[in-house]
């Protein structure tokens, strides 16, 4: 064959498919993990290229898709906040194939990362409003980088409410870093549990939602973000449109089955919207006229 | 548009031209059912047909396709298959328009799938005109014409073919040609415009689509959804036979005994139980009632608020397909509070 009709070695249409695949896992080695309550580990990543790592930038909020090897891919939110680069700090509950397969692993493993993805929180149109962050149970993993995001930016934001519940002290997450933010004057940290078998629990005993009666929320002036199981997201939205809330001023953060995290393999659809692109942030709005929502 | 025309008879010669342009495939009859397959000769080709089992889509989203290969090194993107050429010939507007509706999802947008781009760029797709048959809606779906998204498409004027040149790849395929292809004449428009409106007064399912949306919302509790959804067999045929159902599936296969294995995509449905069910256990619908629902609601309200229009083309495939007799058409009409007209 003359080098004439020689067909060049990869068409020009197969070099995204080996250099801009959207579906390509980076390379990430666990470089921590760390117990936070049973079946729920904090896990620390850094990416093996640290040209990955210079250009990742995250919103508070976006979730990344999780790849291991032979056990498959599974959607993540990020704890860490965009203000502490370098490494990604996900806080895994240990629910399916993937998460057991990465249970499995220790530290110095590597994974597959890729994302970010999501909207995330609008912290641009945040800024300038209080914020108040509203988490029960696990919902503090979503919600935990929205919280740093805000104290590591405090000039950006004005008063600042943080209301985390759980059942019990045991059920609580990042349960120190939490108290230790308690005595901070920049923010109004309030903690509760539903029952303290222990009687160890310096905080309130009472319902999340009951929190409302010790802080001082001005609704014309807030934001809030909220995160949880269903149960929190009832009692808590009802106490936030009682204050007088806009319903736009209310955001939500949803989980959903997901296999692409980019808009393609329809698994995360929530009525007319895809989690994956249109969310997984949500105002209150789009849940009411959202089907299927919560 | 560059416009020619095409002698019928000289139909086999173009089809010889067109080996240049990579493997020729067009709709063969099968065990009863026209399939698109590669051509052993022009002669098995069915041009007059009235639709496919399987759409185009099987070209470009494969039912079954691996993504990569991984090993202890990580994943490595599989190329294998992509920078196949082929010519698809004798596509149907309704499919060339499920193509488009795939363009929007897979080719265009902030997040371009580039396996789906490569095929798209190395399958070639040359459409033909049809005549509608009793299942046929696609020109209350606006799909009954297209303006984009082939290289050639052919409208029967009698003896010629009126040809419509959509790319610059289908002009080199009428100049490989010689001068096959002939200027068209006054007369060839006439004879187009008569059998246009032909066809436009042969439909006979009718759906009006405006405002179906809304009609949406407001029935969501419509007590024929329970109906379908007892009916329903959860089989997914509609999902599988529809030129725009593009959920899928992604799996990791390991091989026996090494670290190593594939990340396969596959067909998926939204009426599959596993499909809205998170890790846990949860399912986000969790009723037969909820999913089928959810597969017109997502057709016809979700697509429509995303891209603008229905991501359905009226190919009237699931109709055919569905082995409880469920017809969208029907169900549509019914929502609508219309009689169904078939």
């Amino acid at each position: 064959m003359s080098p004439k009709t020689m067909a060049p070695a990869v068409q020009p249409a197969l070099e995204a498919v080996r250099l801009d695949n959207p579906f390509a896992p980076h390379p990430a080695r666990i470089v921590g993990i760390q117990r936070m309550v049973a079946d729920n580990y904090l896990f620390t990543f850094r990416f093996l290229d640290p040209e990955v790592t210079r250009s990742f930038a995250h919103r508070p909020g976006q979730f990344i898709m999780l790849s291991i090897p032979g056990a498959g891919e599974a959607p993540i939110s990020i704890s860490s906040s965009p203000t502490r680069p370098q490494v990604l700090e996900l806080c895994v509950r240990k629910v399916g194939r993937v998460t057991e397969a990465l249970y499995r692993m220790q530290v110095n493993d590597v994974v597959g990362l890729r994302g970010p993805y999501g909207n995330g929180f609008p912290v641009e149109e945040m800024a300038g409003s209080d914020v108040l962050l509203a988490a029960g149970g696990l919902g503090m993993a979503p919600l935990r980088s929205l919280l740093w995001y805000t104290l590591d930016n405090r000039s950006q934001f004005g008063e600042l409410t943080l209301m985390y519940g759980g059942r019990s002290p045991e059920g609580m997450l990042f349960r120190h870093e939490m108290a230790s933010l308690v005595d901070r004057p920049d923010i109004h940290a309030l903690l509760a549990v539903d029952s303290d078998p222990t009687g160890s629990w310096k905080y309130h005993v009472c319902r999340l939602a009951d929190l409302f009666d010790f802080a001082d929320i001005d609704p014309h002036t807030s934001r809030a973000a909220v995160c949880g199981p269903p149960i929190v997201y009832r009692f808590i939205l009802e106490r936030l449109l009682k204050l007088g809330f806009s319903k736009d001023h209310i955001l939500m953060s949803l989980e959903r089955h997901m296999k692409c995290g980019v808009g393609k393999c329809g698994h995360c659809s929530i009525g007319y919207k895809y989690t994956c692109i249109h969310g997984p942030i949500f105002t209150y709005w789009d849940a009411i006229n959202l089907p299927e929502m919560i | 548009m560059k416009t020619l025309k095409l002698q019928k008879s000289k139909l086999d010669f173009f089809a010889s031209v067109l080996q240049q342009f990579g493997e020729v495939h067009a709709p063969v009859l099968k065990d009863g059912g026209y399939v698109f397959e590669r051509l052993e000769r022009w002669g098995d080709a069915r041009l007059e047909y009235n639709r496919t089992i399987l759409p185009p889509k099987k070209y470009f989203l494969p039912p079954k396709e691996t993504l990569f290969t991984y090993d202890e090194s990580g994943y490595t993107p599989a190329l294998d298959g992509l920078e196949k050429k082929i010519v698809l010939f004798g596509v149907h507007a309704c499919d060339v328009y499920g193509l488009n509706i795939l363009d929007e999802v897979f080719a265009d947008g902030r997040y371009p799938d580039p396996y789906y781009k490569a095929r798209r760029r190395n399958v070639a797709v040359i459409g033909v005109d049809c005549v509608p048959d009793e299942y046929c809606f696609c020109r209350s779906m606006r799909a009954d014409f297209v303006e984009k998204g082939f290289d050639l498409f052919l409208e029967d004027i009698g003896d010629y073919f009126l040809t419509f040149v959509g790319t610059a790849l289908g002009d080199d395929m009428v100049l490989a040609t010689g001068s096959l292809f002939e200027d068209v004449t006054a007369a060839d428009i006439e004879e187009y415009k008569r059998r246009s409106e032909t066809k436009r007064q042969s439909f006979g399912p009718d759906v009006e689509i405006r405002d179906l949306p809304e009609i949406f919302e407001m029935e969501y509790t419509n007590e024929m959804w329970q109906e379908l959804g007892a009916k329903c067999l959860a089989c997914g045929a509609c999902s599988i036979v529809c030129p725009t159902c593009y959920c899928y599936d992604v799996e990791d296969t390991v091989e026996l005994g090494a670290c190593a294995g594939a990340r396969e995509r596959c067909w998926d449905s939204c009426v599959y139980s596993s499909h809205a069910r998170v890790a846990g256990g949860e399912n986000f619908r969790e009723a037969q009632s909820d999913r089928i629902k959810f597969r017109f609601y997502h057709k016809q309200r979700g697509f429509v608020a995303e891209y603008g229009r229905p991501s359905c083309v009226g190919c009237g495939r699931c109709i055919v397909a569905c082995p409880v007799g469920i017809d969208i058409v029907e169900v549509l009409n019914r929502l609508r509070g219309v009689a169904h007209v078939a």
